[in-house]
């Protein structure tokens, strides 16, 4: 018998140390995409084969660059939930996983970094 | 406690044992296009980054892309992106508790892919036709 109260119970989270975020951080990310895949995408096809100037026009609007940089953070963060799973699910040796699992949160992290430092960077005119 | 020694059980049936379904079918397909959109992410990142370093490295990558191949590429990136994203917008259907009965899954299903190949189609014409 546990002498622990259900709020403590609820609290001490358990062995897996986290509740509900993943879950909940997959929707809110889903739900944040939603708009902005599409204007990510336009971006894209608007700007396939142009010449550099007119990408660097077009980030020289805020509005341009601060959606397309939320557009990455948010698309990166569901990606690495995503795949955060898809690892989980399907590797099962602790070495292997555990070594796909930091690859994972370290291929979000520099994908992250290299292209909010890419976007800042045009938007600045730098 | 008696040794625990791995037995050969039986399994319980796996994906190959069942007749393939689209609603099994669209699951499988939400996963895969996930994982290959995660992969195409870093072409991305690389094109961006590129049009932050210099004209002439830009013009090389924008060569890549623009090829047919790049282009075949992109495309496949469009529409793997559109497909997860209306896939999501089932999950999230799904999250509240609505449209699980047959009928409606069946026919979500159907139209995330009549949407996926609709708007990556609207999308390349309007994005193509925005360009000067």
């Amino acid at each position: 018998m546990s002498l622990r109260t259900p709020l403590g119970t609820v609290r001490g989270l358990g062995s897996a140390k986290t509740g509900t975020e993943h879950w909940w951080m997959q929707r809110v990310t889903a739900i944040a995409n939603l708009p902005l895949v599409g204007f990510f995408l336009y971006f894209i096809v608007a700007h396939l084969g142009a010449p550099r100037s007119a990408v660097v026009a077009s980030l020289a609007n805020p509005l341009v660059a601060i959606l397309l940089a939320l557009a990455m953070v948010s698309m990166l963060w569901h990606m690495r939930l995503g795949l955060q799973v898809v690892i989980e699910d399907y590797v099962h040796g602790a070495a292997a996983k555990l070594a796909l699992l930091l690859f994972n949160s370290f291929y979000a992290a520099v994908l992250g970094a290299a292209v909010l430092y890419a976007i800042l960077k045009m938007s600045f005119g730098l | 406690m008696a040794e625990t020694k791995p037995t050969a059980r039986p399994l319980s049936p796996h994906l190959q044992i069942y007749r393939p379904m689209l609603t099994m079918m669209m699951s499988i397909i939400h996963r895969l296009t996930g994982v290959a959109l995660a992969l195409g992410m870093v072409l991305l990142v690389w094109w961006l980054s590129a049009a932050a370093m210099s004209d002439d490295y830009f013009n090389l990558v924008q060569e890549l892309f623009g090829s047919w191949f790049g282009k075949l590429v992109m495309l496949g990136f469009s529409w793997a992106l559109i497909h997860h994203a209306l896939g999501g917008l089932r999950h999230l259907i799904w999250d509240t508790g609505r449209g699980f009965e047959l009928k409606t899954v069946e026919l979500m299903a159907r139209a995330n892919l009549a949407g996926s190949f609709s708007l990556t189609i609207l999308l390349w014409i309007v994005g193509y036709g925005a360009r000067t």
